[in-house]
């Protein structure tokens, strides 16, 4: 059992709550990733580590409430426990120096990116960040990010917020204009990392992004998470979770990724029909 | 002459659910013997003075002992001769291939008609969970020793290790990938042949010795295996299980609804999607399934398809049925429950749907020609024979390849060139000092009882080792 200690609502639908897991805290490194069950009828699902407190052993998740298990992982509150946290899994990322780089993300991978931009600091690169979101009021943590990153830029889908652009408008258009990338992050959905890659590719940075699509075991028992990179089957679980983009077979993940749609809505109904009051509650800070 | 004692051939039938009922649920199929049928069977042994049955034990149970305790009504008797050597009884019952060992070796398995060791040792275990002030009566007062060892991963071998260690004294820690206690016999057996909460009793009856099971904790990844013996613990005993799935590698394998056996049984037997949606794990199993594979593990995906509400259940095998390592009860169960077996024939390729769902299944006919390697005859693809199989959901049930996360991160741990750990066959002992390793990590995908044997070797050696 595992104890959220802290929990706010960050945006509509994304939640960031802070839990006590001491042992994945200690050993824990940027892009590695936990699985986790809420409760004892609930399936295993991968997230990402938005942070870290290795001397308090706390552990950061900043999740967008989707389907069943994360409205059911929003419905927790602060004292509540977590069934089951198992990690740290998948391989860190290759934090090196490699000059320039530029990271970008979106939604529930600006969490993420934080502790990414900081390690890629500490070896010395220059950073580069830029945040989207659909709206301005969509927006979080982009104080966080500009603080550990030499520049930030911030694209927003809708228009509220200058012009309507996205990530990759941005990376296509910073490449175009002749700035020196010797490497790139994408953290974000699959369609945004796949708009990212589609706009390096031409240049030729090498694009990074972090594929964390079904999973059961986590552990490279199942196969549930192949993806094709290169060809290549790979198990995101132990393989990745991070890929070279230019390489990721965007549309086999994609499908793959709504292989339960049907079961999920599913699901989803029933679970809404028996927990509708939790719903007005865990959209409240 | 002495006369000679008459010879009582007829093996008393298990008793199980009708083909037609056990197809639409979960429940048991083999509902085990009644008293009166314990007594008719174990009457039967011939209680030979020279018992080949042992031999073919792997963890060598006293087996004309314990039948002996039957006969005699002496129940409790039969328990702790049965515990004292085998720590799963209620398991071993009900998975091992006992035709191939105990009855295999049986005086009575050249007439055909083996004394049925397996439903016996079965009867046993169940009358001791029903009984269980008797095992309390009978737990042996453990001294601890001071010595510290983990297991890595708690299915049969980890278990049957540590519960040996544990009788002996030493303080065992279980390290669990997986939210509960029990690998493959939790996440890959079905619950209609092995209920999960005979095997969670097995895994209370090892905790009950004072082992400690650490559950969400993947080694090589939240400790090393150096960090384990680094921090305390004076030996490891490495039992993580086969990992990675294979695959075929022909086009279209990574449609979406097809599954690895893997996937597809650890969705169904541990994660419950078989009570979707009050558990919430997903799975697709309607209309035309294929399974792909001729194994124990074939059988047992293509029953939980049929149990899922799969309409028909194609069980596609590339060699004929005498080749199938499959064991024969477990042929004739999915066969009685209605897979229909699809004998010498491939699978080429995999064909999707616009939304990248997997439709149809390309196959052609084999034939088999000369022995191979294996000494099984060699299918050979025959021209001109392709033909179409229409599905909704595939499983691919091809065997596993050892997990590499723990060979990866272990320093100075040998591997072969399939990526199973180097172990001594006879005491797992393997290339790193303190560490040893069984199960399928070491031989590759094996039996059940198969892994129990190594844990107890481990076990014995990992004590000499401490003794010597």
């Amino acid at each position: 059992m595992y104890k959220i200690v802290e929990r706010k609502v960050l945006v509509p639908n994304i939640i960031h709550i802070r839990v006590e897991a001491p042992e994945i805290a200690q050993k824990v490194k940027p892009g590695q990733f936990v699985i986790l069950r809420v409760d004892e009828v609930g399936e295993r699902f991968p997230m990402s580590l938005a942070d870290w407190d290795r001397g308090k052993g706390i552990i950061d998740i900043a999740f967008y409430v989707l389907g069943t298990s994360t409205r059911k992982l929003a419905s927790l509150r602060e004292g509540d426990y977590i069934m089951n946290v198992v990690g740290p899994l998948g391989n860190p990322t290759e934090i090196e120096h490699y000059g320039n780089v530029l990271c970008a993300c979106g939604c529930f991978g600006c969490g993420p990116t934080i502790p990414l931009v900081r390690a890629l600091k500490e070896k010395g690169n220059k950073v580069v960040s830029v945040m989207e979101a659909r709206s301005k009021s969509f927006l979080f943590w982009q104080d966080r990010l500009e603080e550990v990153s030499d520049e930030l830029h911030i694209t927003i889908g809708d228009g509220s917020y200058g012009r309507k652009w996205w990530t990759n408008d941005f990376t296509e258009e910073y490449l175009k204009a002749g700035n020196k990338v010797d490497r790139i992050f994408a953290h974000g959905c699959p369609f945004m990392m796949m708009e990212c890659s589609k706009a390096s590719k031409p240049f030729g940075v090498k694009t990074i992004v972090s594929l964390t699509p079904i999973m059961v075991d986590g552990t490279g028992m199942c196969g549930c998470c192949r993806v094709s990179v290169g060809g290549e089957t790979k198990f995101a679980c132990v393989d990745g979770p991070e890929f070279d983009g230019h390489n990721v077979d965007w549309e086999l993940l994609i499908n793959r990724q709504r292989t339960y749609l049907d079961e999920e809505t599913r699901s989803l109904d029933l679970w809404e029909r028996e927990n509708w009051h939790k719903i007005v509650e865990y959209s409240k800070a | 002459m002495a006369e000679k004692k008459k010879v009582n051939l007829n093996r008393v039938p298990m008793p199980k659910q009708e083909p037609e009922a056990r197809r639409k649920n979960f429940n048991e199929v083999a509902l085990g013997y009644t008293e009166e049928q314990a007594m008719e069977e174990a009457n039967r042994c011939l209680q030979c003075p020279k018992p080949f049955c042992k031999d073919g034990c792997p963890v060598n149970v006293d087996i004309p002992e314990f039948i002996k305790a039957i006969r005699d009504h002496d129940m409790p008797e039969a328990v702790r001769i049965l515990k004292s050597k085998n720590s799963l009884p209620g398991i071993c019952g009900r998975v091992c291939p006992q035709e191939t060992q105990c009855e295999g070796k049986c005086a009575l398995d050249k007439k055909g008609a083996p004394v049925a060791i397996g439903r016996l040792e079965r009867y046993v275990a169940d009358w001791e969970r029903a009984h269980p002030e008797i095992s309390e009566k009978q737990r042996e007062h453990i001294n601890p020793n001071g010595k510290k060892v983990a297991m890595v991963g708690s299915g049969p071998a980890g278990l049957t290790c540590a519960a040996d260690l544990a009788k002996l004294g030493y303080e065992v820690t279980i390290f669990e990938a997986f939210h509960v206690a029990g690998g493959v016999l939790m996440y890959g057996i079905p619950e209609f042949r092995l209920p999960k909460d005979i095997v969670q009793g097995e895994v209370d009856y090892v905790r009950s010795l004072g082992v400690e099971i650490k559950l969400d904790h993947v080694i090589g990844k939240i400790a090393t295996v150096d960090e384990l013996l680094q921090n305390g613990y004076h030996a490891v005993f490495l039992a993580p299980g086969a990992g990675a799935p294979m695959f075929l590698n022909i086009s279209g394998e990574n449609l979406s609804d097809i599954y690895s056996a893997n996937e597809f049984l650890t969705r169904t037997n541990l994660m419950k999607a078989y009570l979707f949606p009050e558990y919430d794990t997903p799975i697709k199993a309607g209309g035309n399934v294929a399974v792909i594979g001729g194994g124990n593990v074939a059988m047992d995906a293509s029953r939980c398809a049929l149990r899922l509400g799969a309409e028909e259940v194609h069980l596609i095998y590339r060699r004929s049925e005498v080749e199938m390592p499959a064991r024969a009860e477990e042929r004739e169960n999915a066969k009685e429950e209605g897979v229909i077996f699809s004998l010498l024939t491939n699978p080429d390729c995999f064909v999707g749907d616009e939304q990248g769902k997997v439709k149809a299944v390309e196959c052609y006919e084999m034939e088999l020609g000369e022995p191979d390697e294996s000494g099984r005859r060699r299918p050979i693809r025959k021209a001109g024979t392709e033909f179409t199989v229409p599905v909704d959901t595939v499983i691919v049930a091809l065997g596993s390849r050892p997990n590499p996360i723990v060979p990866s991160t272990t320093e100075g741990l040998e591997v072969t060139r399939w990526g199973t750990v180097k172990a001594d066959e006879d005491t797992g002992k393997t290339s790193k000092d303190r560490v040893w390793c069984g199960g399928d990590m070491a031989t590759g995908a094996a039996t059940v009882i198969s892994a129990m044997g190594a844990g107890k070797r481990a076990a014995a050696d990992m004590n000499a080792y401490f003794n010597g």
